[in-house]
């Protein structure tokens, strides 16, 4: 498990990214109306930080900065093209104050 | 056409054409449920690849062919019946269905037609000199890639996205390079005057030279190859290379005869579709590049020549073809939608600018080159109906969603 931040460090709407996982993998942490969610921070279509994308809090999904295909933030799916590959969801735990992640085994998909 | 027509009816169906639009709609028939054959026909003989990265990581040497691969592994499942290199010239009614007519003289039945042909570069009347470059397809980018050495002085004739993004790709080689554009400033079209002129000063930044408000008026060659550009103002340029950027032509000629129409009569604006793909005839529906429907921003008829819109479309098309619910889209995703990737930034925009629509600065700075970053409005009447956005995606985003209530 990798701590994040502090609970309250990452804004509503908001996301940081967790450059260093234990494969190398970054990872995206969000805070969608207070609940976290976390992804794979690189885009399964192309070199792009999920991170830096649009939340939309309405459908728990972001926006890829780079060629605009929405994930699921609970599964990882993407909801349209060019992306046809989900991107890995991870487990948040929030334990003393702090947003951990505990990492998915499945293997990431590389863009 | 209705459902009722067709829905027990289709065995076969051709789509013709192998790019993003053709591939996404053989992959959209499978999705819906549609078992029977599909015959893919395409005048490249190359597998489906994806055009964007042509002008950008691929021209740089940045990416091989394998990298711009449109297929997937899961493709192999779909079962498709491939005619790769073979063009087609014709298409005529026989019986209840349709012959997609090859340029060998072959005719492939169908019962159902996906029109998906695309478009091709324009190129400059008279256009025969070696070193003179178009860039559409994965032969155009080898061919200019192969002449794009540094030191090699390079003029772009057209300032519109292709232009912009060749201009950011060879002069980051090492390439003397200069782009000629006959409005007030670059993307000028797409953008309007002031996002362009921004535009325009970050590719100086770069060391682009950017001349705008000229037009070209013809080129100069020296044994047959290339040597210079001369400009309405009667100054000219030495050039090794020149690349023409100037718009694309719907590939709709094979259908002349067909009864099918474009927008203003014959096929020259593309082949005129209802919002969903349909077209006069039956058993026939049209995607992508080489369609002009109602544009709900624009206002108008015109062609769409958006990437997502290619990828998107098709799905909606083969719908309505095998009479299958067409997949639903949400509103912000419906929102016409261009990138662009220049100095490694990222330039998005949605929705639609045309001359006289205002805009707004609404977020960041036009004058930051070192760190272009800022977002800008347009509005009609008040209203906004585009957005383009540099390096700040989250607000791009909101605009996006902004735009998509126009639709709903």
């Amino acid at each position: 498990m990798i701590r994040v931040c502090a609970v309250g460090e990452i804004p509503e709407g908001e996301a940081v990214r967790v450059e260093s996982g234990p494969d190398g993998v970054p990872v995206a942490v969000f805070n969608v109306g207070g609940s976290y969610y976390a992804i794979d921070d690189t885009c399964s279509h192309q070199d792009a930080s999920l991170a830096e994308g649009y939340v939309e809090e309405e459908d728990c999904a972001v926006e890829c900065p780079l060629h605009a295909t929405c994930f699921d933030l609970r599964t990882g799916q993407p909801g349209g093209p060019p992306a046809r590959v989900p991107v890995r969801t991870h487990t948040v735990v929030i334990e003393n104050g702090d947003v951990h992640v505990a990492l998915s085994q499945a293997t990431a998909q590389v863009a | 056409m209705t459902t009722e027509q067709t829905a027990g009816t289709m065995h076969v169906v051709a789509v013709v054409g192998t790019g993003l639009a053709g591939l996404s709609s053989a992959r959209a028939l499978r999705e819906l449920g549609f078992t029977g054959r599909i015959v893919l026909i395409g005048d490249e003989k190359h597998d489906p690849y994806d055009r964007p990265p042509l002008s950008k990581a691929f021209l740089a040497g940045e990416w091989d062919p394998a990298k711009i691969a449109l297929g997937l592994p899961t493709d192999a499942g779909l079962d498709l019946d491939w005619r790769l290199g073979e063009r087609a010239v014709g298409l005529r009614p026989e019986g209840a269905g349709w012959v997609v007519e090859l340029e060998h003289g072959e005719g492939v039945p169908a019962d159902g037609v996906v029109i998906a042909t695309g478009a091709r570069a324009r190129k400059l009347p008279g256009q025969v000199l070696a070193g003179v470059h178009t860039l559409r397809t994965l032969d155009d980018a080898l061919a200019l890639k192969a002449e794009l050495v540094p030191g090699a002085r390079l003029v772009i004739v057209g300032g519109g996205f292709i232009g912009a993004e060749i201009a950011s790709t060879a002069v980051t080689l090492g390439i003397d390079t200069t782009v000629v554009e006959m409005a007030p400033a670059l993307l000028a079209g797409p953008l309007g005057d002031a996002a362009g002129a921004a535009m325009a000063r970050i590719h100086e930044a770069h060391g682009v030279k950017v001349l705008t408000g000229v037009g070209v008026s013809g080129l100069t060659g020296e044994s047959g190859r290339v040597a210079g550009v001369s400009l309405a103002d009667g100054q000219s340029l030495l050039a090794d290379v020149v690349v023409v950027g100037i718009g694309s032509v719907p590939n709709t000629e094979w259908l002349a005869g067909t009864g099918l129409t474009g927008p203003e009569g014959d096929l020259a604006g593309g082949v005129l579709t209802e919002e969903d793909g349909r077209t006069a005839l039956p058993g026939v529906v049209a995607t992508g590049d080489c369609t002009a429907t109602h544009h709900p921003f624009a206002g108008r008829v015109t062609r769409q020549e958006h990437w997502t819109h290619a990828a998107q479309h098709p799905a909606q098309a083969v719908a309505v073809l095998i009479g299958a619910p067409a997949p639903v889209v949400a509103p912000a995703m419906r929102v016409p939608y261009v990138w662009s990737e220049q100095y490694g930034k990222h330039f998005q925009f949605a929705g639609h600018h045309q001359p006289g629509d205002e805009a707004e600065l609404v977020d960041g700075d036009l004058d930051d080159l070192t760190d272009p970053a800022f977002t800008v409005v347009y509005r009609r009447e008040g209203e906004p109906v585009g957005v383009f956005g540099v390096g700040r995606p989250k607000v791009f985003g909101r605009w996006r969603r902004e735009l998509a209530k126009r639709l709903s």
